[in-house]
């Protein structure tokens, strides 16, 4: 395993923004991280390239426990996990060239001389698809999406073995997106790397994702092989979630059963008893509001879900009993 | 006769870098409870099309010409103390962003009894009555306890509710949503779009939906218009519309969808947006797009209709999905 994130708490004060969540990641596979605003995702990612100090459970980077190393020893950790953002406006540093930009991680670790650099820089530019000549602009003469790449070559330069993308396509508009989502996975299927994918949006991970773990409120509730999570989603919020989502179809979108939850998400400063979901769950009963379920297995395996209506035999279907 | 009228509007802005052509004579109707979507990628006219409406564009650096009628009277020429007076009325807006288009500081009760004092002359009593009655119908509960509360107690689907209800307050002929959902969860903004829905068939309120998501325009519009670099390219009922695109834009936003992938690959637009600062004597599309040919390059197609005659395009080589 490249990444395994074990039981991890991280609360900023009074907020418990990620409240005990366990995930793995292997060698080259990419986890499609999915959830609303306020779930943890984006703090998750913050823990593992210890943006923030976790505060319990574990983190393990290639079976190296990195939870509470210092800044000093995280250092060389660094070259193996490297993060794109999602603005990549307020992401690169707009008075460094795009050939400073890409190529300051190799200084920084002296893997290269200035000199050096330089042909890495070129030939890693010439990976994202950029040309030669952007490497002497600045960030503010370049696109959304060309800026994008340059954040994607800047991350993968010294060739990580794990590479932390949240919302990396968010703020781009759809041509732009394509391009950028069919870069990623060729630069993944060459290079190898790992990925955890952060995203709110479902249709970029079944695009990309081999796994999915979907979040409530800090937590996972569900997880499992992209298809099968699509296909038959178990937890009641990942029904209403795929639901939700409007397909660009008008005939197949007017005729689908859609699942509107009741409310807004609870507060993490205060997660509702029992089950998190339980507040907005069109099928909760009383158990869900006293005693927190587990995130089992009971019928295949690899597909983990947090719901005591799934049982061997049974599957809740959030849409029928409204 | 059409409630809202646009005929050849051209919006210009004086920018630093020259004149900015934002519109470039665009024409359309909006029908009496039609919801009509304006579609498209940054940069493309859409909002400043329909911020054209209420006169919301800065007026010092703003150049427009054409003719808006909103029932038959003409708005560009209108003094700015009547405009003040259909502003809010006639036509109100709802922007992306609810947390920023709020006042912080008066409660969620003030702001829309404002708008029902000043508009409609109704006592304190009779605009606080009828702002719970307007909190009820854009579906936030508990709407008595709700009006005492500052913005920033609200959650962000709430608040764009609120903002809703300010918009719709007076009962306005035209309602113009900004993106009104992009801010918002998925699971959010099935229940705000529901409210567009619910406005449009229990008042018949005319809305014109500003949005990049074609999800949410199959989801709610009736009809919808595909904007590029200033023009309308397409224009067409919205199941006509995601049934046969004539556009090879149109096209190529359908097929760069995640959604849309073929074997693990995405379609992409290849090439940039014109510069909004020139405007030659052509396709606008051409150096994109894939069917272009030497009249594309020497002659602007116009709007003409397709097969059925609803369905208008811009193209001298309209074609099917390929």
């Amino acid at each position: 395993m490249i990444l395994e994130i074990d039981n991890l708490v991280k609360h900023y004060g009074q907020v418990r923004a990620v409240d005990g969540l366990s995930l793995s990641i292997g060698q080259g596979e990419v986890l499609g991280l999915v959830g609303e605003s306020g779930s943890g995702k984006s703090t998750v990612g913050k823990c593992v390239l210890r943006l923030t100090e976790p505060t319990s459970g574990g983190i393990r980077l290639d079976g190296r426990d990195i939870t509470h190393l210092s800044r000093r020893a995280m250092r060389p950790l660094r070259r193996d996990v490297h993060m794109v953002f999602q603005d990549p406006y307020s992401s690169l540093n707009p008075r460094f060239t795009i050939e400073q930009i890409v190529g300051e991680p190799l200084l920084h670790h002296g893997i290269a001389s200035r000199r050096e650099a330089g042909g890495r820089v070129a030939a890693m530019l010439e990976q994202v698809g950029l040309r030669p000549e952007m490497r002497s602009r600045f960030p503010h003469e370049l696109s959304g999406g060309q800026r994008q790449r340059v954040g994607l070559a800047r991350a993968l330069i010294l060739e990580p073995k794990l590479v932390v993308a949240d919302e990396p396509v968010s703020a781009l508009d759809v041509s732009v997106q394509a391009s950028v989502l069919n870069l990623i996975t060729d630069l993944q299927r060459e290079m190898g790397f790992s990925c955890l994918f952060i995203t709110h949006d479902l249709s970029v991970v079944e695009f990309l994702a081999d796994r999915i773990a979907v979040m409530y409120l800090g937590r996972i509730v569900e997880s499992g092989p992209t298809a099968q999570i699509f296909a038959e989603p178990r937890h009641p919020y990942t029904q209403a979630l795929l639901s939700a989502a409007p397909v660009a179809d008008p005939v197949r979108q007017r005729e689908r059963r859609r699942i509107v939850l009741g409310g807004d998400v609870p507060s993490p400063v205060d997660p509702p008893s029992g089950c998190r979901f339980h507040t907005r769950c069109p099928l909760a009963y009383d158990a869900c509001r006293t005693s927190e379920p587990a995130l089992t297995d009971p019928r295949t395996s690899g597909h983990p879900v947090a719901c005591h209506l799934v049982t061997a035999d049974h599957v809740p279907d959030a849409a029928q009993n409204r | 006769m059409s409630l809202l009228e646009i005929t050849d509007l051209t919006v210009d802005f004086d920018t630093e870098d020259g004149l900015v052509q934002a519109v470039r004579g665009i024409s359309l109707e909006l029908g009496e409870g039609e919801i009509l979507a304006l579609c498209g990628e940054s940069g493309c006219g859409k909002s400043v099309t329909a911020m054209s409406v209420p006169r919301l564009l800065p007026p010092d650096t703003t150049r427009l010409s054409g003719s808006i009628k909103l029932d038959g009277r003409e708005l560009t020429t209108l003094p700015e103390s009547r405009m003040r007076q259909i502003r809010g009325k006639d036509v109100s807006v709802v922007f992306q962003e609810p947390m920023t288009s709020l006042n912080p500081s008066f409660t969620v009760g003030y702001q829309i009894t404002e708008v029902l004092r000043r508009h409609e002359g109704l006592s304190r009593r009779a605009a606080r009555d009828r702002a719970v009655e307007l909190l009820e119908l854009v579906g936030i509960p508990l709407p008595a306890r709700r009006i005492k509360e500052y913005p920033h107690q609200l959650s962000g689907g709430m608040r764009q509710r609120v903002m809703i209800a300010i918009a719709v307050a007076c009962s306005p002929r035209v309602l113009i949503a900004d993106e009104p959902t992009t801010a918002l969860d998925v699971t959010i903004q099935a229940g705000v779009l529901d409210v567009f829905r619910d406005l449009r068939d229990r008042l018949g309120t005319a809305v014109i939906l500003i949005t990049h998501d074609l999800g949410v325009v199959a989801d709610i519009a009736d009809r919808a218009v595909v904007m590029y670099a200033g023009r309308a390219v397409e224009q067409a009922p919205v199941t006509e519309l995601f049934a046969r695109p004539r556009h090879p834009y149109t096209l190529g936003l359908m097929n760069a969808l995640p959604s849309a992938a073929v074997n693990g690959r995405l379609a992409e637009i290849p090439g940039m947006v014109p510069s909004p600062l020139t405007d030659p004597d052509e396709c606008a599309f051409q150096a994109r797009c894939t069917r272009a040919q030497d009249d594309c390059r020497s002659k602007r197609p116009q709007l003409e209709p397709q097969l059925p005659d609803d369905h208008l395009a811009a193209c001298f080589h309209p074609g099917g999905r390929s």
